[in-house]
C-alpha cells in the first residue's frame, strides 16, 4: 500500500489565553505500509503534536487524515502509541498492564486463555518474560518503555506511533533499545512513526525522515530517504560514508538552515 | 558485561599458583570492599539504643505534659490531678460494662454506643460521598452544578444541622447519627473528585489510545489512582466525626461517651470529664491509626 497512512492538507490551532496559536500548517504525508518514518525537530516544531494527531488523541483543525483508508477520527488499536515518559498503570504488574490492551483489542473475539498467550507472547517479543510479575516501580526505566513497546505491539496495531521513546534513557540502554526495536519491527514488519530530536536514532532506524521547520506554524521542511540497506549494524555504519552522508545531511537541516536563535 | 570481564581477569590473575575454587574467591573480596559482612548480628546494645532515641522525645514530653498538668491542679483546688484521675480511671475501668437503668451504664457501653453512631454516620457518609467524588471528579458539568452547594454548606457548624436532623426523624438518635453523616461526608466528596482531577493525563491518554470502556476506566485506571486520595479523605471524615459525636450526644443524650460527659459534669465529677477528654484522645487516635494502616495496605508504590 503505497498510501497506508495519510496526512492532507493537516493545520492545528490551539487556542490559547494570547489568542490562536498556529502550531502547524499544510502537513502533506503518505507513509508506506512496513515503512519506518522518524519525525525530526527543534522541540517545539509541533512533531508530538503530528505523532498525537495521527494517534487521534487530538483532531487537526483543518485538512484530512486516514489511516488504511479509514478516517481517523479518534484514537484506537489500530494506532499503538508508546508514550516518552513509559505511561504504565503503576499499580498493575507488566503482565497485567500489557493484558488490559490485550483484552479491549481480542476480548470479544478469543478465549481468556489466548488473551493471556497473546500478552505473554508480546512481553516475550521485547524478552521480558523474567519480569511479567513485576510492577513497574520495580523495574528500570529502560525495563518500563519495553514494557510499553510490548503492550503497543500487542495490540496488533496497524501503526506504532513512537514519541521519543527512548529520550528519557541512558545511552548504552538507548542504543540497546533501538536495537531491538529494529528487530522487532522487522519481525512484525510494522508501519512505524517515531518522533526523535536524536539524529544517529533517526538514521540508523528510518526509511524516511521527515525534518520539520521551527514553529509557531510548522511544517514539513524536507524529506530524506535513508537508503542504507537492512538489517543495519549499528557498528558497521559507524564506518559508513553513506550513513554519514545522511547524518550530515540532517545535522545541516537542523543546525544551519532551521538553527532557532534562542534555546 | 565490563564487571564481569573486570571479575573474570582478576580471576585469572589470582589464579596463578593457586587452587581454582580458592582463586574464584580471593577476587571477590577484593572487588568489594565496602561491602559489609555477611549477616553481621548487630549487638543488642545497639537496638536498645536506638529504641531509646525514638521513646525519650515522646516520652519527654508526656511527663512534662502530667508535670504541669499536676502544678496546675495544686493551684486551683478543683481541678483533680494526675494522681487522683488514675485512681479513679482505674476504678472506672475495672467493670467497664455495667448496666443499671438507661442512665447509668458503664463506660465500655458508652464507648461502643458512641463508635456505633460514627460507624453507621460514617458509613453513609462514605457510601454516599465517594461515588459522588468521583461524578463530580470524572463530569466537569456535575462539578460546577454542584461547588456552589458545597462551598456553601460545607463551612456551616456541624451542630447547625442537629435541629433539622430533629425534626425530620422526630428521634434523638437518628438525629445524632444525621449530624455525623453531613458533616463527614465533605472531605471524602471534596479529596475523591480532587483524586480524579490530579490523575496524570499519561493515565487517561492510555485509557484513550487502548479506548477503555467506561467501567474499565474506573476499575484499572480511575478507582487505583485515586485511593491515595480517597484515603486521605476517610482519615478527615473519621476525625470530623469522632470530633462531632462528643457534642451531638452531649444535646441528644442516651447513652455516649457525649452524654456521659454532660452527665458527668451534672454530677460535678471532674475527675471522669478529664477521663473522657484521655478516651475520645485516644479512640481517635486509634481510628486515624487504623486507616493509616489500611490506607499503606491499599497504597502501590
Amino acid at each position: 500500500m503505497e498510501k497506508y497512512v495519510q496526512v492532507e492538507n493537516v493545520r492545528m490551532v490551539f487556542n490559547t489565553k494570547k489568542g490562536p496559536f498556529v502550531a502547524l500548517r499544510d502537513i502533506n504525508l503518505n507513509i508506506r505500509q512496513g515503512e519506518f518514518v522518524a519525525l525530526i525537530g527543534h522541540s517545539g516544531c509541533g512533531k508530538s503534536t503530528l505523532l498525537n494527531l495521527v494517534a487521534g488523541l487530538t483532531l487537526p483543525s483543518a485538512g484530512a487524515m486516514f489511516c488504511a483508508g479509514r478516517e481517523i477520527a479518534g484514537p484506537g488499536p489500530d494506532r499503538g502509541v508508546v508514550f516518552q515518559n513509559h505511561s504504565l498503570l503503576p499499580w498493575l504488574t507488566c503482565f497485567e498492564n500489557v493484558h488490559l490492551a490485550v483484552e479491549r483489542v481480542f476480548g470479544r473475539a478469543e478465549s481468556a486463555s489466548s488473551l493471556k498467550k497473546r500478552a505473554h507472547e508480546a512481553l516475550a517479543l521485547v524478552g521480558l518474560t523474567h519480569a511479567e510479575h513485576k510492577h513497574p516501580h520495580e523495574i528500570s526505566g529502560g525495563m518500563k518503555q519495553r514494557v510499553g513497546i510490548a503492550r503497543a505491539l500487542s495490540m496488533q496495531p496497524k501503526v506504532l506511533l513512537l514519541d521519543e521513546p527512548f529520550g528519557a534513557l541512558d545511552a548504552l540502554t538507548r542504543a540497546h533499545l533501538q536495537d531491538e526495536l529494529m528487530k522487532i519491527t522487522a519481525e512484525t514488519k510494522s508501519t512505524v512513526v517515531m518522533v526523535t530530536h536524536d539524529v544517529d536514532e533517526a538514521v540508523l532506524l528510518s526509511d524516511r525522515i521527515v525534518m520539520m521547520t521551527n514553529g509557531p506554524a510548522a511544517t514539513i521542511g524536507e524529506i530524506l530517504r535513508v537508503d542504507l540497506p537492512r538489517p543495519r549494524e549499528r557498528l558497521a555504519l559507524a564506518n559508513d560514508p553513506q550513513y554519514h552522508e545522511y547524518r550530515g545531511a540532517v545535522l545541516d537541516f537542523l543546525y544551519r538552515r532551521q538553527l532557532r536563535p534562542a534555546a | 558485561m565490563n564487571a564481569v570481564t573486570l571479575a573474570e581477569s582478576m580471576a585469572n590473575i589470582g589464579n596463578i599458583g593457586q587452587a581454582a575454587p580458592a582463586a574464584t574467591e580471593a577476587p571477590k573480596v577484593q572487588l568489594n570492599p565496602a561491602q559489609p559482612e555477611p549477616a553481621p548480628t548487630r549487638p543488642l546494645s545497639v537496638w536498645l539504643g536506638a529504641a531509646m532515641r525514638a521513646a525519650i522525645p515522646p516520652l519527654l514530653g508526656l511527663v512534662l505534659f502530667v508535670g504541669l498538668w499536676a502544678l496546675v491542679s495544686q493551684a486551683s483546688p478543683q481541678l483533680p490531678g494526675p494522681g487522683k484521675t488514675w485512681a479513679s480511671a482505674v476504678q472506672l475501668f475495672s467493670d467497664p460494662f455495667y448496666r443499671k437503668g438507661p442512665n447509668d451504664q458503664g463506660i465500655g457501653w458508652n464507648i461502643l454506643a458512641s463508635l456505633q453512631r460514627v460507624g453507621i454516620g460514617f458509613g453513609m457518609a462514605a457510601l454516599v460521598g465517594i461515588p459522588l467524588g468521583f461524578m463530580i471528579g470524572r463530569f466537569d458539568f456535575l462539578n460546577r452544578m454542584t461547588a456552589p452547594i458545597i462551598s456553601l454548606l460545607r463551612p456551616v457548624s456541624p451542630l447547625a444541622w442537629l435541629p433539622i436532623g430533629l425534626l425530620v426523624f422526630k428521634a434523638a438518635n437518628p438525629a445524632a447519627i444525621w449530624v455525623i453523616f453531613i458533616s463527614s461526608i465533605w472531605p471524602m466528596i471534596i479529596n475523591t473528585a480532587v483524586g480524579v482531577n490530579r490523575i496524570p493525563s499519561d493515565y487517561m491518554n492510555v485509557a484513550k489510545v487502548l479506548n477503555l470502556s467506561e467501567w474499565k476506566i474506573f476499575t484499572k485506571i480511575l478507582f487505583p489512582a485515586v485511593l491515595p486520595h480517597m484515603m486521605t479523605g476517610i482519615r478527615l471524615s473519621i476525625g470530623v466525626a469522632w470530633l462531632v459525636i462528643v457534642a451531638a450526644e452531649m444535646l441528644t443524650g442516651g447513652v455516649g461517651i457525649g452524654f456521659w460527659v454532660w452527665d458527668e459534669w451534672n454530677n460535678l465529677n471532674v475527675e471522669h470529664i478529664i477521663i473522657a477528654i484521655f478516651i475520645v484522645g485516644i479512640v481517635g487516635l486509634l481510628l486515624e491509626y487504623a486507616l493509616i494502616m489500611l490506607a499503606r495496605r491499599f497504597s502501590y508504590e
